[in-house]
């Protein structure tokens, strides 16, 4: 277990250190753009990052509720707790690119602000996993995990149809995008995935110490 | 739904005799009223487009400090408790709160537009037969969310600053939905029938979603 995670952790650094490589010397500068563009290739990977892992936090916290299982509550909070960062690392990001290309910080446009809601309910998430007593932590943040979850979909339409005005996405939303970009994207996308696995996988190893020392304590 | 009933007449009972949410409220929002019309001292033209985003923000942050006493008042005696270990229902219990709390808010509404009226020149130049149906949905869409939020942020350290932080973020596209109706209406210039049917959606999906799961959020030890 404590080797695999050693390996995990240096195969993980080799990737960063190749998709950093990749994005900055390999892939081609955007014509119009410049080097502004590659900032593209950590915003989009931490993106994706976040909702998936906000994805399985939404998961783990309904196999909570049903089984009443510890891990799955563990699950749930690491998965918050690092969705948020890679979720604020997306808001960070954004804004750093959109000023120079769109001439804004900020818009409210339906991706940014759904995202920046996600990242809402997701502090309030943690915030109320802070502030209630540990007994009921688990059952509580569940039940918001589930409420933010059924938020989602309303967010997402009530400001699509609001406004709108960020670039389609370039995969899989009628944009093309170039073949050798798409290579770095991907292989950035993998690295930070093994870069969240593993704060994940430290973070819950804790967690579980923590839970496990609590029920002893409470013995 | 006879407990419902019997909750819902004794909180009415207790408000009446004491009048501590409505006033509260009242005094609340009156605040916000003033306060807003000095900070921006609008034109009847302007008003029109900004008067939902106010009158809602006045609104929800009168309904957190009726939602705030919701359950509050249920601790003194462990009442709570004593609800906790009855076989009753516990959505029974929930749909009586939510209820009452839909009442307050809704007087509060009642009292408060007229004063909105006065101070921001308004006349509606849509159809104004759709306001009560965006008050309607939207109030229910704040209280049975928020009556949510207050039993869980009882739970909690610092409660009273816990249900804000819990219920705005949710509440996001409800409040958008319910600003956008109300200016549609009064400006006239766009329909708002979008936002009235994602206000019904959003009833509808979160009333089930609380009814789903208040029973394990009572519960929770």
């Amino acid at each position: 277990m404590k080797r695999g995670f050693t390996i995990f952790a240096l195969l993980t650094a080799v990737l960063l250190s190749y998709a950093l490589y990749q994005a900055l010397e390999v892939a081609p500068t955007e014509r119009t753009m410049g080097d502004v563009q590659r900032i593209f290739y950590y915003h989009v990977p931490s993106a994706w990052t976040a909702f998936l892992l906000f994805f399985t936090n939404f998961v783990a916290s309904v196999a909570y509720l049903i089984r009443r299982n510890p891990k799955a509550d563990a699950l749930a909070l690491v998965t918050a707790e690092v969705g948020v960062v890679f979720c604020t690392v997306v808001l960070v990001t954004g804004p750093l690119w959109a000023r120079p290309v769109w001439g804004i910080w900020w818009t409210w446009d339906v991706r940014l602000t759904s995202t920046l809601v996600l990242w809402l309910i997701y502090v309030s998430y943690l915030m109320l996993r802070r502030f209630s007593s540990s007994g009921q932590t688990p059952v509580l943040a569940a039940a918001l995990a589930v409420f933010g979850a059924l938020d989602v979909p309303l967010v997402y339409f009530s400001i699509w149809y609001f406004r709108t005005q960020h670039p389609q996405p370039v995969i899989g939303g009628g944009g093309s995008i170039a073949p050798q970009m798409l290579h770095v994207l991907l292989i950035n996308w993998l690295a930070f995935l093994c870069f969240a696995v593993l704060i994940c996988w430290s973070r819950y190893r804790l967690e579980r110490l923590r839970q496990e020392l609590e029920e002893v304590q409470a013995l | 739904m006879s407990l419902t009933r019997a909750t819902l007449v004794k909180d009415l009972r207790l408000e009446w005799r004491s009048k501590d949410a409505i006033n509260s409220m009242l005094f609340f929002a009156l605040l916000v009223v003033v306060i807003f019309s000095f900070s921006f001292d609008p034109t009847a033209e302007e008003s029109r487009q900004i008067a939902g985003g106010l009158v809602w923000v006045a609104f929800l942050f009168a309904a957190v400090v009726a939602l705030n006493q919701t359950w509050a008042r249920e601790l003194r005696n462990q009442v709570l408790d004593a609800y906790r270990v009855s076989p009753a229902p516990a959505n029974a219990l929930f749909l009586a709160k939510a209820f009452g709390n839909f009442i307050f808010v809704s007087v509060l509404e009642a009292l408060m537009t007229p004063l909105f009226i006065v101070f921001y020149n308004l006349r509606a130049l849509g159809p104004a037969y759709q306001l009560p149906m965006v008050a309607i949905a939207g109030t229910w869409a704040i209280v049975v969310n928020g009556t949510f939020f207050a039993a869980m942020s009882l739970r909690t350290r610092s409660r009273e600053i816990m249900l804000p932080l819990l219920l705005f973020p949710i509440s996001i596209p409800a409040l958008l939905a319910m600003v956008e109706a109300t200016t549609a209406i009064l400006t006239g210039e766009v329909s708002a029938k979008f936002w009235i049917v994602l206000l019904v959606a959003y009833d509808v999906v979160f009333t089930t979603g609380c009814l789903l799961l208040f029973e394990t959020v009572l519960h929770a030890e």
